[in-house]
């Protein structure tokens, strides 16, 4: 019965299909056959993060013992409670939250205002702009961290203004990664507003910056939540500029820090760095957990809007 | 009296002119104002470096000289600029397919679901893309380890030979792909899905009336029907896995012997470890051309849509 209803729903309320049963019995193999390879799939995609909760509830002493490795005997949260214990890895979250929350910030402003004038108030130049901004988000920042710590070097040598190896430094570098993109969806949504509002708010005497606040905000809500939670993962994720600008153990982010402090020289404490990666990688999941659907409207808007 | 009210008339027309050129002046320059810090951060950040890493590409390591085509020509000579190029198009290449075959066959299972459960699945199989691949990439790194790995415990157990998996140049080559097919292929996942959702069930119907299998209903339904969404997600992705770092710097640092050096992190070796900023610059620009020739695919892809809607 559950299949013939799913069927009904699928078909978008044809329910001709189901009334022969060759058909429904095909229906019901696919759905047999789905259910199988989406159970390994989900395997497939689960194994890393499970097996990072695995080992990170272990002991060295297990892990390093002979035996299964996919299952915890002794279970102890020991790694929990030294990492959270440990100022070091304090610093890291803290070091990676203010420069996220700055970034997002920073972005939304920016984007938001520069996505509203491009979008409805256009001046000379503003189409090529809207482009060009498109195109910068394609340049990636393996190829930008070169020419940048060249340029932070010089900035150094001129004006005395040390940028390098600060953590600071990253919530100026960031915004290459994280503006044009937030921009261009915003300037995708911003599109999508009927005339009408803004013909209206003018009547009414609005300013542009009342339009922008009354109207525009409002209704664009949701695509700016999804703009922010990719503002939000891709300063949080950001693997490359930290390790190129940072060095110092105190002015590391997350990602890096795990990676530089807990590993030393050959030695790995595997119990740790599943643990800090876990906890690292712990805020994105959470927000997509929450706010999923802003997510993923977040992921399609930006190839398929514009 | 007449000509005095013609001429109110005349000088209000004209004032009201004026005041809507005032007022458009205005408003460009308020448009202006607002998309200055876009402006600024755009042209400091991203294009100003693109530019100078040109320029830096021209000069010798201690960036003293003009050397003109000098760094390009002495990573011509090399053995490892070669392997790097093979490298990183067969990475690049491969991880691509292999991410948009698993992101449609998966998108394609999810889609056969009752419509109520998807979001359960949906939101399982999109959790590799959520986690940051920097973190990730430690458990992969983990689950490869030479001595612990825990793939090699289940091989000892079904008595198939230990693999050395990031020991040896093939399967270290393997397991970087594997990992970045793993962390993107949701991102295709998605997008398809969103894709097959927009496929008219109608056409389904008539072709199962005319007795079409499953696969002459992809085949000759959804490929088609989806073909724009197929071909820009892949160039999205092949810009961003052309350009990767995080998964090979933590993974193999580029080893064994740069057997999986891409672009990006042989780049990074050459200009931060190795102080050539130069010669790393002139690394980082060989990826541009792909970028061009992609963005120029995505940009022509963009305008067609807004045209047409």
């Amino acid at each position: 019965v559950t299949i013939t209803t799913a069927t009904v729903a699928a078909a978008g309320g044809t329910a001709r299909v189901a009334r022969y049963g060759s058909m429904s019995r095909g229906r019901r193999r696919t759905l047999f056959w789905s259910y199988v390879f989406l159970i390994l799939f989900v395997i497939f995609f689960l194994t890393p993060p499970a097996y990072m909760l695995i080992t990170s509830l272990k002991t060295s002493a297990e892990i390093s013992a002979a035996t299964n490795p996919w299952w915890v005997y002794h279970p102890t949260l020991s790694n929990y409670i030294e990492l959270l214990t440990q100022n070091q890895y304090l610093t890291f979250f803290r070091n990676s939250a203010i420069v996220s929350v700055c970034v997002v910030a920073l972005t939304m402003v920016v984007s938001i205002l520069a996505a509203f004038a491009l979008a409805r108030m256009r001046f000379w130049g503003s189409a090529t702009l809207a482009t060009g901004v498109f195109l910068t988000y394609l340049i990636p920042d393996t190829l930008l961290f070169i020419p940048l710590f060249k340029t932070f070097a010089f900035i150094h040598d001129k004006t005395g203004i040390e940028l390098i190896n600060h953590w600071w430094v990253l919530i100026i570098l960031y915004p290459t990664l994280t503006v044009p993109f937030c921009t261009w969806i915003m300037i995708g949504y911003f599109a999508s507003i009927p005339k009408e509002l803004d013909e209206a708010a003018l009547i009414d005497g609005a300013g542009y910056m009342q339009m922008l606040t009354r109207i525009f905000i409002p209704v664009a809500i949701p695509g700016i939540i999804a703009a922010t939670i990719f503002c939000f993962t891709v300063s949080w994720a950001n693997f490359l500029y930290p390790l190129a600008f940072t060095t110092s153990a105190d002015q590391l982010v997350l990602p890096v820090g795990i990676v530089t402090t807990l590993i030393r020289g050959d030695v790995y404490n595997w119990g740790q760095i599943m643990t800090g990666a876990l906890l690292g990688a712990a805020p994105p999941l959470i927000i997509y957990a929450f706010l999923m659907d802003y997510y993923i409207s977040g992921l399609t808007a930006g190839a398929t809007k514009g | 009296m007449a000509d005095v009210v013609a001429r109110d008339l005349r000088v209000a027309r004209v004032e009201r002119r004026i005041t809507l050129h005032r007022f458009a002046r205005r408003k460009s320059t308020i448009a202006f104002l607002m998309a200055l810090p876009l402006i600024a951060i755009v042209a400091c950040l991203v294009v100003y470096p693109a530019l100078y890493s040109i320029h830096l590409a021209t000069l010798n390591k201690s960036m003293q000289r003009f050397v003109g085509f000098g760094n390009f020509e002495f990573l011509f000579r090399r053995n490892t600029f070669w392997m790097v190029v093979e490298q990183s198009l067969l990475f690049a290449i491969t991880a691509v397919i292999f991410k948009a075959v698993v992101g449609f066959v998966v998108a394609h299972f999810v889609h056969n679901l009752p419509a109520k459960g998807q979001r359960k699945w949906r939101g399982m199989l999109l959790i590799p893309w959520v986690i940051p691949p920097a973190m990730s990439t430690l458990a992969w790194l983990w689950l490869f380890d030479p001595s612990y790995s825990a793939f090699n415990w289940f091989f000892a157990h079904l008595g198939v030979p230990q693999v050395a998996w990031l020991g040896n140049p093939y399967w270290a080559r393997f397991c970087v792909i594997l990992v970045n097919v793993w962390v993107g292929s949701p991102f295709f996942m998605i997008m398809y899905l969103a894709a097959l959702k927009s496929v008219p069930e109608q056409l389904h119907e008539a072709a199962a009336i005319d007795g079409a299998n499953w696969f002459q209903k992809i085949w000759y339904i959804n490929i088609p029907m989806m073909r724009n969404i197929i071909q820009i997600t892949a160039l999205f992705s092949l810009i961003v896995t052309f350009a990767n770092f995080d998964i090979v710097k933590i993974l193999t640092n580029g080893g064994p012997v740069d057997q999986t050096h891409v672009f990006a992190t042989w780049a990074f070796t050459l200009a931060i470890w190795g102080n050539d900023i130069p010669l790393g610059a002139s690394v980082s620009l060989f990826m541009a051309p792909i970028l061009a020739i992609a963005a120029f695919f995505i940009l022509r892809n963009v305008r067609r849509r807004g045209n047409e809607a």
